[in-house]
């Protein structure tokens, strides 16, 4: 884990990525703030859920992303949908509940998604879920040849669901292409991680899926960015699924109403010292990639955005009572038929042929001959083989025998074999 | 041809469309080098390969899950459980994500998930459940729930070809039991249509999957006794063929609706508010409802047998009816 205060300067980034990497702080922070000041007018129609001191993490690592890659946000991801392209009026609309907003008013703060131009899909409130969907887009991608990754992101909170468990571990035996980011800022709603996780590190994780890992300071956007970028080529060159764990901190409450009482004030203090856009803005001074002048131009070009945008959104209107019965069922001409967008020649899988060697291909499998050379029962280990044993192949091979690669280990006493049962 | 089963009707199903359309895949657990538990998928992998039939661990939320991931890239993924008990261990990511996935942000979940459901053959409280009306109450889901093997596979077609997400059960009593000769050309059996299985004047006997055949079995019983009975057998729960109810009992003007669903809650009881809401005047009688009992399935066959609905308990119920 990088322990530096500031970042440190690398040569994988150009200066327009530095620049763009502040960019995308700024706005991820001020599109917040004036979330924030719509919600005390009382023009956020639910809760608003602040990413404040953690705006590196979303943005440095959706900053990795390509236009082809698919991302699916949690709900303080804002940075991260900004980053791949949405509009922050859609962010203000969804909020707001319009009929302008991507859902058109029905469902508000991150939760919208878009298949087929920004590739997001929508998280929902229950966490975790979007593990083995990300999971499934990474596997059609790789059927349909389109060589893309998938990133999703979960907190220390989520990271102890069952889903979490199961969708990591589907990931990692289908060697998907999946980026995880775990967001470890701390707390859990009101649960300071060290009551959820016996685990110094929740990176650690990992070693039970058998899959990579990185810890990183989740303040440090360089630092978040280059191990994002790492993980997520290694991913794209089919090393699986890959594990970040982001360090930080939760700055306000779980959502508008909570102040956050619970968290002791040396904690916070230590934190608040270490906001990750302070951070960077003088590491851009000190590298002279940023004077006052840009910085000057940075914002205004932001206000004016987010002026825009917002009037956008205050003037828009409710969506009409009517529209809350449409859209249950996907049916006639509103319904957009997703086609594949198919990367590799089609006539690899039409007209059907036989099929491709699978992955989990064992020698002699069936036939009671173990790839370790000896006899595999067949039947429970506790009678002897001979004795049971039939005179003629039993089964038919239906998988043909790939040939072992790697030499067979002689010594390996026959697995007792599990009765094949309904559970 | 010769006549085929439920089983062998699933199989083919499946087997033509992953033949004609390369968007259709399989997940689920065993469905590959094993065949499926009970050999539905069994060839599958052999002619279209581990990315096209794709084996799982034991993850029936992660099987449904990725199934949904699949499907928001194009493909149509169908996704196994292995007995339909286990769907209870997915119902956050089906009620919750992929049920709601289009209504929210117009995105379609085109997935199939299918498997084994229903009693009768002795596999006790966890592999006997027939778990429809936990998603005909979410928004969102298409229910389908065939009784012979030409619906099965007809019905499973349509599944795979909708744009949206639909529980397909397939009752494993009938697996083997009933065989059925089919045609060889490519059909598909529209979804949310109702079938007249017997014509009849006296009552409307309205019925699914296997309880289907205990309706026809007591309606010949019934005739024998001058009780002519109409048995409709509804094939799709969401959408529910309200103009085919309606129209059997507004010639009747009695209905009996038999499911091998518990009592409580059941089909029936929608159908029953269907009938005082668009037919009251029409009614010459109580709806009765003959159906499992309000218990888990057990697992001793004299206990299962007092739990399900059979033949005879039809026939007294329907006798009864027939006499308003």
């Amino acid at each position: 884990m990088p322990v530096s205060e500031t970042p440190a300067r690398t040569e994988k980034l150009s200066r327009q990525q530095y620049l763009d990497l502040y960019y995308y702080m700024r706005l991820n922070r001020e599109v917040e703030d004036t979330m924030t000041r719509l919600f005390r007018q009382n023009k956020i129609v639910g809760g608003l859920y602040a990413s404040l001191g953690q705006e590196a993490i979303s943005v440095g690592t959706a900053y990795a992303l390509e236009k082809r890659d698919w991302m699916a946000p949690m709900i303080r991801n804002i940075g991260a949908l900004l980053v791949k392209g949405v509009p922050p009026r859609d962010i203000f609309t969804q909020h707001m509940a319009k009929y302008t907003s991507p859902t058109k008013g029905k469902d508000g703060t991150s939760h919208f998604g878009d298949l087929e131009n920004l590739h997001i899909v929508s998280p929902i409130s229950m966490l975790g879920d979007l593990i083995p969907v990300m999971t499934g887009v990474a596997m059609a991608g790789r059927y349909l040849g389109q060589k893309i990754v998938a990133m999703t992101w979960i907190g220390d909170g989520g990271s102890s669901t069952g889903v979490f468990h199961e969708g990591l571990n589907l990931a990692a035996s289908q060697k998907a292409a999946l980026v995880l980011v775990l967001e470890n800022n701390l707390w859990a709603y009101s649960t300071p991680v060290r009551r959820q996780v016996p685990l110094e590190n929740l990176a650690d994780r990992a070693k039970a899926y058998g899959i990579s890992s990185y810890i990183v300071d989740g303040n440090d956007v360089v630092a978040v960015y280059t191990t994002a970028k790492e993980a997520v080529e290694r991913a794209r060159a089919g090393d699986g699924p890959i594990l970040i764990e982001a360090k930080t901190f939760r700055r306000r409450g779980h959502a508008q109403h909570d102040p956050a009482e619970y968290v002791p004030k040396d904690q916070r203090a230590h934190w608040e010292k270490r906001d990750p856009i302070s951070l960077y803005e003088e590491f851009l001074t000190r590298e002279k990639l940023l004077d006052s002048k840009g910085k000057k131009e940075i914002e205004n070009r932001i206000s004016t955005l987010l002026e825009q945008d917002r009037e956008f959104a205050e003037n828009s209107p409710m969506p009409p009572p009517e529209t809350a019965k449409e859209g249950v069922y996907c049916t006639g001409p509103e319904c957009h038929d997703l086609q594949p967008k198919w990367e590799r020649p089609i006539d690899e899988l039409l007209p059907p042929k036989s099929s491709v060697e699978p992955v989990w291909n064992v020698d002699g499998f069936g036939r009671g001959v173990s790839s370790a050379g000896g006899i595999a029962p067949i039947h429970f280990g506790d009678v002897p083989v001979a004795a049971v044993a039939p005179e003629k192949d039993p089964a038919p091979v239906r998988i043909p025998a790939k040939p072992q690669t790697s030499p067979a280990k002689k010594s390996v006493a026959p697995k007792k074999p599990a009765k094949k049962a309904g559970r | 041809m010769p006549p085929i089963t439920f089983l062998e009707a699933i199989r083919q199903a499946m087997f033509e469309e992953m033949a004609a359309d390369p968007r259709v895949v399989l997940i689920g657990e065993d469905v590959g080098v094993y065949g499926g538990a009970f050999k539905t998928s069994e060839g599958l992998l052999e002619k279209f390969g581990w990315e096209r039939v794709i084996d799982t661990p034991i993850s029936e939320s992660a099987i449904v899950g990725a199934a949904c991931g699949m499907s928001y890239l194009g493909l149509r993924p169908i996704a196994e459980m292995q007995f339909i008990d286990f769907i209870a261990c997915c119902f956050n990511q089906l009620t919750n994500f992929i049920a709601k996935s289009h209504y929210l942000w117009n995105a379609p979940a085109p997935i199939v998930v299918r498997g084994p459901s229903g009693g009768g053959v002795h596999g006790g409280p966890f592999h006997s459940l027939n778990p429809e009306m936990y998603f005909l109450h979410t928004p969102g889901f298409k229910i389908v729930y065939p009784s012979t093997p030409y619906d099965a596979k007809g019905l499973l077609k349509s599944s795979i070809r909708d744009n949206n997400p639909v529980l397909f059960f397939e009752h494993k009593f009938l697996y083997r039991r009933i065989k059925e000769e089919i045609p060889t050309d490519d059909y598909a059996v529209p979804l949310g249509k109702a079938i007249v299985r017997r014509e009849g004047r006296h009552l409307t006997i309205l019925s699914y999957a296997a309880m289907m055949h205990v309706s026809l079995e007591a309606a010949d019983a019934l005739a024998k006794e001058g009780i002519d009975a109409e048995v409709i057998d509804l094939r799709t729960l969401m959408p529910l063929d309200e103009e085919a109810i309606l129209a059997s009992v507004r010639k009747t003007n009695k209905c009996l609706v038999v499911h091998e669903d518990t009592k409580t809650g059941g089909i029936a009881a929608e159908i029953s508010a269907i009938l005082f809401e668009k037919a009251f005047h029409d009614l010459d009688g109580p709806l009765v409802r003959v159906a499992s009992l309000d218990t888990p399935v057990p697992y001793a066959p004299t206990l299962e047998e007092a739990f399900l609905p059979n033949a005879q308990k039809v026939f007294t119920a329907a006798k009864e009816l027939a006499r308003f």
